[in-house]
């Protein structure tokens, strides 16, 4: 909403010398947020005045250019009453016109100086503006052209141009809709500076006679108040008087024709939607009603509209001729050839509009207004105005006739506690103060013993509690005295578990050299096919979004990889020799068991309900990936680097087992967009937790990435699910230990963590550690076979083992591997 | 003077003779000092201590002289090889320091060099910064709540007093899942979890909320359609906008700095009645001449988030009776708090993944 200060001013009596910036200040402490001041003529100085064009010669230039030579009265502004010669590109005007001059020594916005200068062989002394050089439009037409009589030659041209005006633009939030209206905003600023307030809805109205334009409401739930004016005799050439086009200006409205400024300024002036009719195309009575099932309607934007049977519509003996209150329809407009107009002020239902303008996909100022709350008191001074303003600069004549259907509703007083504004704010407001604020906010109070009750005024249908009163007593006392008091200290139970776990799980990745990224989590069928994921795969069944921000992107990410994988490819392109990044959020999968249920708001829903609602989710797991690409170990001094491959990324997820304590199991798997021989599935406690490894070549190249690039994709739910909660303190033999080192030669298909488990387990309750050091595979062993190296360590709780027992235990491991796992030592 | 010992030993005891003694210790004496290195006293060691060598065996033939010789002879030559012990043992720890003194000059390494074989990593400034947040809360005492990201519509917009037809509805571009009568939404605050955390216990109640949300904006330097939110609630017996002013204050000041507090402008959300927005004195001018500041622009103040007292109908619809309590609750961005906090001036560096970004807050705490 675009305030100009002279405008608020004409209905408060503002101290004289406030600035534009206190009132904004103060506007602003009462809940009307500044958004910008404008100051149009701030950047122009130096002499700009009205000048007259006296004469035009036009001279074709060897450009194909066509300049005119001109010369303009500017009276004694130049200070010889000489015309002055100026040469002007535009060909917008002619001799006799009324046009802006800015005159050497002046500045433009830009901080462009004028001076005069010689140009298309002609000294040009000053230069005829537009609206573009003065930077309050963007007018391409051509220079300035004032209405007749809009200034004497010489004259400052900045009133005319109302470049001395200061407009404040307020963000208007959607309780206060009668700020949306020049009578709102001035009776804050009067409420601010508690200064006098003269109410522009506040003139006498002719009394509803019964002889005006027939209206009918039949939803009057819908239509509480429908006037109807009509002005006929109105010349379809008079134009909109300079005042009104420039506060429309403004007020960021451009002037169209008088009829609808005139109703557009209404608007502005008092909020109050006006809809006009050409009143000859009119077909017999106005009837109000909802639409009927099938209905349709062109509206004035054009657009042809199925209507739905909640719609509120204007219809008169032809059909439908308006959408109420949202827009007007086309065989009714008010056009270049209308000489009467019915004039309509009616009240609108706001959920009605609201809901319409939704459905239909319409905003406008009056829409805007109307779904927000509108006074309803003020229908009949709204369209007074409206007529008397037609009447003033149309040329034409008030019809005798007015209809006034319905009356406005009355909004119900709210019982207030006088003590409540006192406690809920924490400052000390005795009920003086209450009854005295909400009475400067314009509600009726009747003081009763501690409760009061309290009427809102008819422009305010946002007050409807106890607590909305609450607000209008603070803002008024002002927010500014509300003290800084800490509350009692609750007793809160730190982080739980899982916050720590996530916090550890972080800093252990970091500490491995990974670096956390944040990638948006919306993916589409190309980049599952970029992973290589297969028609089946589960991943592909995804939460769609209805209105995604690209259309190739419609669902929520069942993977965090692809945000990784892009993120490296990323890094690479830009010079990154290697990566590892990670990443942890949440994934979702369909439940299946949606809708959710939309429940009341009176009270609170039963836990079955809730249940059935938390049920309808999707599956929402959070999962933690990570991309390890390029380079993993840096060349140097030391000697060689080392490319990124499955055993970091398998190592990884065994760090972060230890880390949580947790026993983590690898085995070998085959799972896109892993390398069908490089991946391993992971798992803890037999329950499968994801999977890590290198990536398929085709993943590597369809990513820009460099081949043997790894990856890890975990559900850390239930990693987390499963970490060590109260670690019991460890017992250890002090006895020395006994080592074996064992080669037994197996089958390639065959894993380590296969031979290792049959080792562990054959080796019996003295084992301490077993841990594989050398892989051999060549000469010494068979084809398609190779050797593992175990070394294990023997030790008892309560004595030193002899030769002959840790043999006896050795021997026992390698039979149980020979025969699990056909394992022969070497 | 004595005559001639006719019991005396026939034997020739030459060795003993005090000046071949002499003689031998300053033999062994000059050897010792003159042996360069360790090897070269190992060597005059055996010459001079060895079973071979003058002193042993002068040591030796002690035994033969008469008993009333022995003692002075003893004496004599168990002196000469005490010293010549002595001086060995000295030579040898000197020798031994500068054996070790060369070996160590020897070893130098230009310390210097590079070493950084091992990546760095670093955790997003993002979760940095959430923890952050949930320590300053959490040493107050409040517990920190998360809840999912897709969210039923009803626990997003009704249960916070945002009925399917509130004007603020429209305020808040929704992502909606497909269909809509799904009634799914991407939350678009964090304000669900608020309502969870109603809904699963009575007053009191003392949680902040950090987590990603999702709204329909266009994506630019200083928008997202993801971005995270922090947000607060206290529900309590007696809970006031004083609470909220002393709350915000202290957050305030701990995250950035002792002095920088809070003001409040009223504003307007379905959740909150009556509600405010919340300034942050500037950190950088601390609105103290702030006209050429260009982190608030001149203003002294930086918009933080929104806040206000619980709507009663909120606590009713999550069954918190609102006649026994009230409550406050708060909101601010944690991307934007962090970009005014560390100067960055693209948001977008949040989710591009560059390495050498998020590497910069590696040392976050
Ligand atoms: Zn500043």
């Amino acid at each position: 909403m675009k305030a100009p200060v002279s405008w608020i001013r004409e209905y408060v009596d503002l101290p004289a010398d406030i600035t534009t910036e206190q009132l904004a200040a103060r506007l602003t402490a009462l809940g009307l947020k500044l958004e910008a001041i404008e100051k149009p003529g701030e950047q122009i100085r130096g002499p700009l005045v009205v000048g007259r064009v006296l004469t035009m010669d036009a001279e074709p230039q060897k450009n194909g250019k066509t300049i005119n030579w001109c010369t303009v009265d500017v009276g004694e502004a130049n200070g010889t009453g000489e015309p002055q010669g100026i040469v002007c590109g535009a060909h917008n005007f002619e001799p006799g016109d009324l046009v802006v001059v800015i005159l050497p020594g002046g500045v433009l916005p830009g901080d462009f100086e004028i001076s005069a200068r010689k140009t298309y062989g002609h000294v040009s002394a000053g230069m005829i503006c537009s609206s573009r050089e003065l930077g309050i439009g963007e007018d391409h037409d051509g220079i300035i052209v004032l209405p007749a009589g809009a200034g004497e030659p010489g004259q400052d041209a900045r009133p005319v141009l109302g470049l001395d005006q200061e407009v404040i633009e307020f963000e208007i939030n959607p309780d206060r809709a009668y700020a949306l209206s020049l009578r709102g905003v001035a009776r804050e600023a009067a409420l601010a500076y508690a200064a006098a307030y003269a109410d522009p809805a506040q003139r006498d109205v002719p009394a509803a006679d019964g002889a005006g334009h027939p209206v009918e409401v039949d939803d009057p739930d819908g239509c509480p108040v429908f006037v109807a004016r009509v002005v006929s005799g109105i010349d379809p050439a008079a134009a909109t008087p300079d005042w009104m086009a420039q506060r429309l200006t403004l007020c960021g409205m451009r002037p169209i024709s008088l009829a609808v400024d005139v109703t557009n300024y209404v608007m502005l002036e008092l909020g109050r939607p006006i809809h006009g009719y050409d009143a000859d195309k009119l077909q017999g009575a106005i009837r109000v009603r909802r639409a009927r099932e099938g209905e349709r309607l062109t509206t004035l934007d054009g657009a042809d509209r199925a209507l739905s049977t909640e719609d509120l519509v204007v219809t008169d003996d032809s059909g439908i001729i308006g959408l109420g209150g949202v827009m007007g329809g086309e065989t009714t407009e008010v056009s270049e050839g209308t000489t009467r107009v019915l004039v309509e002020a009616a009240h609108w239902d706001a959920v009605s509009m609201f809901r319409t303008g939704k459905r239909h996909r319409l905003t406008s100022e009056a829409g805007k207004r109307n779904e927000r709350g509108v006074d309803p008191t003020i229908c009949e001074a709204a369209a007074d105005r409206v007529v008397e303003l037609l009447v003033a600069h149309g040329g034409g004549t008030a019809e005798p006739g007015v209809t006034v259907v319905g009356t406005p509703p009355a909004l119900p007083a709210i019982a207030l506690d006088a003590t409540l504004p006192g406690r809920i704010s924490g400052i000390d407001i005795d009920t003086a103060t209450v009854v005295a604020d909400l009475a400067a906010v314009g509600c009726a109070v009747d003081d009763g013993s501690g409760t009061l009750a309290v009427v809102p005024p008819p422009w305010r249908p946002d007050l409807t509690d106890p607590y909305d009163l609450v607000e209008e007593v603070v803002r008024v006392v002002g927010y500014d005295r509300v003290p800084s008091v800490l509350p009692r200290e609750a007793a809160g139970r730190g982080l739980t578990r899982e916050q720590r776990l996530r916090r550890r799980i972080g800093r252990t990745l970091a500490g491995a050299g990974c670096v956390e990224v944040i990638s948006f989590p919306f993916v589409g069928e190309a980049t599952f096919d970029l992973l290589g994921l297969p028609a089946d795969d589960p991943r592909r069944s995804t939460v769609r979004l209805s209105n995604p921000i690209s259309s190739e992107e419609p669902s929520y990410t069942t993977t965090l990889l692809p945000g990784l994988l892009k993120a490296a490819s990323r890094n690479l392109g830009r010079g990154t020799p290697g990566v590892g990044l990670f990443e942890t959020g949440t994934v979702a999968f369909p439940s299946g068991r949606g809708p959710a249920p939309i429940y009341g708001v009176d009270w609170r829903p039963t836990e079955a309900e809730l249940a059935k609602l938390f049920e309808a989710l999707p599956v929402q797991p959070l999962h933690l990936a990570v991309v390890l690409a390029g380079e993993r170990e840096r060349a140097g001094w030391w000697g060689e680097g080392r490319t990124a491959g499955w055993a970091d990324a398998i190592g990884l997820v065994r760090r972060l087992g230890e880390e949580l304590g947790v026993e983590v199991e690898v085995g070998s798997s085959s799972l896109m967009p892993w390398h069908p021989g490089r991946c391993a599935v992971v798992r803890v406690g037999g329950e499968e937790l994801g999977h890590a490894g290198e990536l398929h070549p085709q993943v590597c190249a369809a990513f820009g990435l460099p081949a043997r690039s790894a990856a890890v994709e975990i559900d850390l739910d239930r990693l987390m699910a499963h970490a060590v909660d109260v670690i019991p303190g460890p017992e250890f033999s002090t006895f020395p230990v006994a080592k074996e080192d064992v080669a037994l030669v197996v089958p390639d298909e065959v894993t380590t963590a296969e031979v290792e488990a049959a080792l562990r387990e054959g080796a019996g309750e003295h084992l301490e550690s077993i841990r594989l050091f050398d892989v051999y595979t060549g000469d010494q062993v068979e084809a398609g076979h190779r050797s593992l190296a175990f070394a294990l360590r023997f030790r008892a709780a309560d004595r030193t083992l002899t030769e002959q027992e840790t043999g006896a235990a050795r021997d026992a491991a390698v039979a149980l591997a020979a025969e699990r796992c056909g394992a022969v030592q070497r | 003077m004595s005559g001639p010992n006719t019991d005396f030993d026939p034997v020739e005891v030459a060795a003993l003779k005090p000046e071949e003694v002499e003689a031998a210790r300053d033999a062994a004496l000059a050897a010792i000092a003159g042996a360069a290195d360790l090897d070269a006293l190992k060597k005059v060691r055996i010459e001079h201590t060895g079973d071979r060598s003058p002193l042993a065996l002068a040591n030796r033939e002690i035994g033969a002289l008469p008993p009333a010789a022995r003692k002075e002879a003893g004496q004599r030559v168990g002196q000469a090889r005490g010293a010549v012990q002595q001086a060995l043992a000295a030579r040898q720890a000197e020798l031994q320091a500068e054996h070790e003194q060369r070996m160590l000059a020897e070893e130098t390494v230009d310390v210097t060099l590079p070493t950084d074989r091992l990546p760095t990593g670093a955790r997003h400034p993002v979760t940095t910064g959430s923890e952050l947040i949930a320590d300053i809360f959490v040493a107050m005492g409040w517990e920190v709540a998360e809840g999912p990201v897709l969210e039923a519509e009803w626990l997003n917009f009704d249960a916070l007093n945002l009925g399917p037809d509130h004007p603020a509805r429209t305020m808040q571009d929704t992502f909606w899942t497909d269909p809509a009568e799904d009634h799914l939404v991407l939350r678009t605050h964090t304000s669900p979890v608020q309502a969870r955390t109603m809904l699963a216990q009575q007053p009191p109640i003392y949680v902040v909320c950090p987590g990603r949300v999702f709204r329909t904006d266009e994506y630019d330097a200083t928008h997202s359609p993801v971005f995270h939110q922090v947000e607060g609630l206290a529900v309590d017996k007696g809970i006031s906008m004083a609470h909220l002013k002393g709350t915000l204050d202290h957050f305030a000041a701990s995250m950035f700095g002792e002095g920088i507090n809070t003001r409040f402008r009223p504003s307007y959300f379905p959740f909150t009645e009556p509600s405010a927005e919340v300034d942050l004195v500037c950190f950088v001018c601390r609105g103290v001449d702030p006209d050429d500041c260009r982190t608030c622009r001149g203003e002294g103040w930086i918009e933080w988030g929104g806040c206000g007292v619980v709507n009663p109908r909120v606590l009713r619809a999550c069954g918190i009776d609102p006649d026994t309590y009230s409550g406050f609750a708060f909101g601010m961005g944690i991307d934007r708090t962090l970009m005014f906090r560390h100067g960055i001036e693209d948001l977008r560096a949040l989710f591009e993944g560059d390495v050498r970004f998020t590497a910069a807050f590696g040392a976050e705490l």
